[in-house]
């Protein structure tokens, strides 16, 4: 006979009121195989787990049931109450009479008996347990990072001098991300390449980091610990270790005017480029869409210049293949493009602001690329159409972000920083220009950030209207900016020599591909979903897999580098020990019955079922089996439903358990 | 094809010219309108701004008619009734109960199920190849501003037609005709509409810009889908040149002229010789050379206007 040990708690009132809990201790203590029943005020309470605690020693308890909460609150509180007792954790189960119960029930008498039939269920179930032990699984200890921005820098770096090793998977030719396009960083001004690019150099030269430069992840297998990841290296018609970047292909390329991914087409480059001066690797690569050898056997200049022989036109896309054990996806972001051609046709519009249209309506990131001193005009503010400094510049606040009709209701967070910067810094450029900012609100919550907006408003005279603006023609050169000053309560029209939108911040391209590979969810705009939004920021759902960066939600360098931290301390802590433990509820297929049909195998969401063979200790063939990794089963319990002769079973719940607990209801 | 058509107030009164126009070009495309029985006003900006049912029950009493006398498609000429007509058939869509109690109002079995169209529609349901082929005048000396006003594409989520923002349906009828248009700024601002009768100033205003802006950018006339637009634009234009001492002398035409033009109508069988602001003479103003055959055609049209 079991000795099972009954708790009931009262969770202060929440069950108390409703449920009458004496009533359910009495009731309870009858049922076959309870020892003892008793309740408490607060279960949870370090006195209340003492008399858990106590109970289990004194009445000589085998098996716990714990009637309150979710287990998703405190199951592992009681499990390890239970353990210091000396009781197996797996021996404890618990009736939620709270949530399932108490809430939800208005009418004390029926919620009594309903309380009493959830504890009968767990009992039955109680009396059926077995004593399991956690599964140990080893871990690499080696960290994959996927995106080489800021985030992703960070987490590399501080991983890297934590004395583990790094592989880092970047999709452009250089790290270095959003970032290091930037001209000067809010709230300080501090310049983005004087702070990011040493950071790009330590990550090129560190020992520990192995960086993949213009790949991208192309499959993945394995858990946490044991992850196999395939990289596609793109080609990219120049070997890396035997380039000098010495600049004699570049140079010597006579197609030179291609617009310039990292001047987001503000600029120029050939046909055989490195992005930008500063980039890690300092190593070109060749545009296979332009080059005119590639192409159409033509040209061929580079490889002729090239005195190292790095360069060559065969080269192919390679697959290598790593291992890891855990992983941290700093991919970031892109912006807003408005335009026709749209992932979501309810992202089309905003054609009265005519980007695309007229030269001199850019992005923000545009215009990160004229004010940089790394940029296409070398610092220099210049207006695309004609080259001529702009004295008047109107900067829209909110485009896209906060727009339900686009679909992106949410705030871009970043933009009236940035623009509050934009409105600065051309004014450090243009002493006798005018900027205006149109803005839907300020948003300016951060240390120094409020007090940076000001400076723009009150040091550096920019005009704010709050309000939209409504259309932008252009006229005789002049873009005309009609909108409206909600707080004047009348309209505004402002000729204007170039407008700079700030588009709202969207994840990068991709994303949802890449979040499918390693069973990360994401939101309904693509960001990546954290597991807790307060408490487990960086962790998702995949156990093992970790997110930081403007991936998860728009967020400025500050934050996405506190994250990158954050990302990489959680890499630390599984990489701690040799071994990882898992909870032993998984899938266990008896190979005495199995008749070796692989239903399982497919049914199996994980691709935790293997195909294996039974063999004698001699090494001699018996039978085929299926066989469950105990790595991989997130014990979901599929393939215990689809086995036709009934061979798979759960740990923890097995078919024997849930039938007496049907059987004890009917 | 053959549809329903509500004219509305001011195809019958002050912009018969349009309907007129309309009637010549939808006569040679084989549609034949058929104007509804007993139609009532569509409410217009009074309704809405008086009672929420009653600019309802309006326009629904219009679609109800046509309902019942088996239309699936009624034209609506004129934008602010295609509107009205749309919003009231969004919205009795969307609620049996507003159509029983709107039934119950209009002594009619209100669906609000016809198809409403503008004249736009309208020909791009004709289709632009047929219409190509029809054309026997080619617009080459046309350089138009496709005006569109305020009400054609808006609002997008009642009309559904075209980038309210950015449109281009008239300027793909116009190329159909061999003319050309102009990228300007002022497609779909407003003219000052209904303000015409209690702030003329602010009609002048606005449908000054208006001309000047098409001016600027290179346009020999404006092309309209509206009676309202026309009046402000056509009928006021004196006004607005007295006002400001310039001289626009800017043809304002229907969308339906230009299409009875190459279709080989005299401007008189349109009612282009009835506008405010001189037109063209004949469908060989609009071509850049006059070859003989483009007189032809316009003399055989001409009879077939006059009937």
């Amino acid at each position: 006979m079991s000795r099972i040990g009954v708790f009931i708690c009262w969770c202060g009132e929440n069950i108390a009121r409703t449920v009458d809990v004496d009533e359910v201790a009495r009731l309870v203590a009858e049922f076959p195989g309870v020892r003892c029943a008793v309740n408490y005020k607060y279960m949870c309470s370090d006195p209340g787990q003492a008399i858990v605690r106590d109970k289990i020693v004194s009445e000589r308890l085998d098996s716990v049931v714990i009637a309150s909460c979710s287990p998703h609150m405190h199951l592992r509180t009681f499990r390890s109450a239970a353990s210091l007792a000396g009781l197996n954790p797996y021996r404890v189960e618990m009736a939620n009479i709270r949530e399932h119960c108490s809430w939800v029930h208005p009418n004390r008498a029926q919620a009594t008996a309903k309380a009493v039939q959830l504890i009968r269920l767990s009992v039955e179930k109680a009396r059926r347990d077995h004593e399991l032990e956690p599964i140990r699984v080893p871990v690499t200890r080696r960290a994959l990072v996927i995106g080489g921005g800021v985030a992703g820098i960070q987490a590399a770096l501080d991983i890297a001098n934590s004395g583990y090793e790094v592989v880092m998977v970047e999709r452009d030719p250089s790290i270095g991300g959003k970032m290091a396009g930037l001209s000067e960083t809010f709230p300080t001004l501090d310049c983005s390449q004087c702070i990011l690019t040493p950071r790009m150099v330590e990550v090129g030269q560190h020992p520990k980091i192995k960086l993949y430069s213009y790949s991208e992840v192309e499959a993945v297998s394995g858990y946490v610990g044991n992850f196999n990841v395939s990289i596609r290296q793109k080609a990219r018609y120049v070997d890396i270790k035997k380039c000098t970047g010495c600049g004699e292909c570049w140079n010597a390329c006579p197609l030179k005017r291609n617009p310039s991914e990292f001047d987001y087409a503000m600029g120029m480059r050939p046909a055989i480029y490195v992005p930008f001066p500063q980039a890690v690797p300092a190593r070109p690569v060749i545009d296979a869409k332009v080059c005119a050898k590639i192409i159409r056997n033509g040209c061929g200049l580079c490889l002729k210049k090239c005195k190292a022989e790095a360069i060559n036109f065969h080269d192919q896309d390679k697959l290598v293949e790593e291992k890891v054990g855990a992983v941290v996806i700093a991919t970031g972001y892109k912006l807003y493009n408005i335009g026709k051609v749209q992932d979501r046709p309810k992202l089309e519009g905003y054609g009265e602001y005519g980007y695309g249209k007229y030269k001199n309506v850019i992005d923000s990131l545009q215009f990160e690329r004229l004010l940089s001193a790394s940029g296409p005009t070398v610092g220099e503010l210049k207006r695309p159409s004609d080259g001529a400094q702009p004295k008047s510049v109107v900067f829209l606040c909110c485009v896209g972000s906060r727009d339900n009709a686009k679909g992106l209701p949410y705030c871009s967070k970043i933009c009236c920083m940035y623009t509050a910067k934009h409105a600065m810094l051309y004014k450090h450029k243009v002493h006798d220009g005018q900027a205006h900012v149109f803005y839907m609100d300020i948003r300016a919550g951060g240390k120094g950030y409020e007090e940076f907006v000001r400076r723009a408003i009150e040091q550096d005279g920019a005009q704010y209207y709050r309000g939209r603006v409504s259309k932008i023609t252009e006229e005789n050169g002049k873009l005309i900016v009609r909108g409206t000053d909600t707080l004047a309560g009348e309209p505004v029209t402002i000729e204007a020599d170039m407008v700079v939108l700030a588009n709202a911040m969207r994840p990068a391209d991709g994303v949802e591909q890449l979040a499918q590979k390693f069973n990360v969810g994401y939101d309904e705009y693509g960001f990546l979903l954290e597991s807790h939004p307060k408490l487990r920021p960086v962790e998702t759902a995949s156990a093992g897999v970790y997110i930081c960066g403007a991936c998860q939600a728009p967020k400025d360098i500050p934050e996405s580098v506190a994250q990158a931290s954050a990302a990489a301390s959680k890499v630390l802590i599984t990489f701690s020990a040799s071994e990882l433990t898992r909870e032993p509820e998984i899938a266990k297929v008896n190979e005495d019955t199995c008749a070796a049909c692989y239903t399982c195998l497919h049914a199996c969401p994980y691709h935790a079922v293997e195909q294996a063979e039974v063999r004698t200790p001699r090494g001699v063939f018996v039978k085929r089996t299926a066989r469950v990794n105990p790595g991989l089963c997130m014990g979901c319990g599929t393939c215990v439903s689809v086995c036709p002769s009934k061979s798979a079973d759960l740990e923890g719940f097995t078919e024997q358990q849930i039938y007496s607990m049907v059987e004890s209801l009917v | 094809m053959n549809l329903a058509y509500y004219p509305g107030c001011a195809l019958h009164g002050s912009s018969n010219d349009y309907e007129q126009s309309l009637r010549a070009c939808l006569g040679t495309l084989d549609v034949e309108l058929k104007e509804i029985d007993d139609w009532i006003c569509c409410g217009a900006t009074a309704a809405h701004s008086l009672n929420q049912k009653l600019a309802i029950a309006l326009p629904a009493r219009n679609l109800a008619l046509a309902e019942n006398k088996g239309f699936h498609e009624m034209l609506a000429p004129c934008p602010m009734c295609s509107m009205q007509l749309l919003k009231a058939r969004k919205e009795l869509g969307e609620s049996e109960a507003l159509r029983r109690s709107v039934s119950e109002i209009v002594e009619l079995e209100v669906h609000g199920e016809v198809k409403v169209l503008n004249l736009i529609q309208l020909f791009e349901s004709i289709g632009l190849d047929k219409l190509k082929a029809a054309v026997k005048v080619p617009l080459s000396a046309l350089n138009a501003a496709c005006y569109y006003g305020c009400l054609l594409t808006r609002p997008p989520e009642v009309v559904e037609f075209d980038d309210f923002e950015q449109p281009r349906s008239m300027e793909k009828i116009l190329a159909a005709l061999g003319g050309k248009t102009v990228d300007w700024n002022y497609r779909t601002e407003c003219c000052g509409a209904g303000m015409t009768m209690a702030s003329e100033q602010t009609v002048l205003d606005l449908s000054h810009k208006i001309l000047t802006n098409a001016k600027q950018h290179g346009a020999n006339c404006l092309v309209v889908a509206c009676p309202m637009c026309h009046v402000n634009l056509d009928m006021k234009q004196p006004n607005i040149e007295r006002h400001y001492g310039v001289k626009h002398a800017m043809p304002i035409y229907y969308l339906s002229d230009v299409v009875g033009l190459a279709l080989g109508f005299t401007p008189e069988a349109l009612g282009v010789n009835r506008h405010f602001v001189p037109g063209a003479a004949s469908s060989a103003d609009l071509q850049v050379s006059k070859p003989a055959a483009g007189l032809k055609a316009g003399a055989t049209a001409k009879d077939a206007g006059a009937k």
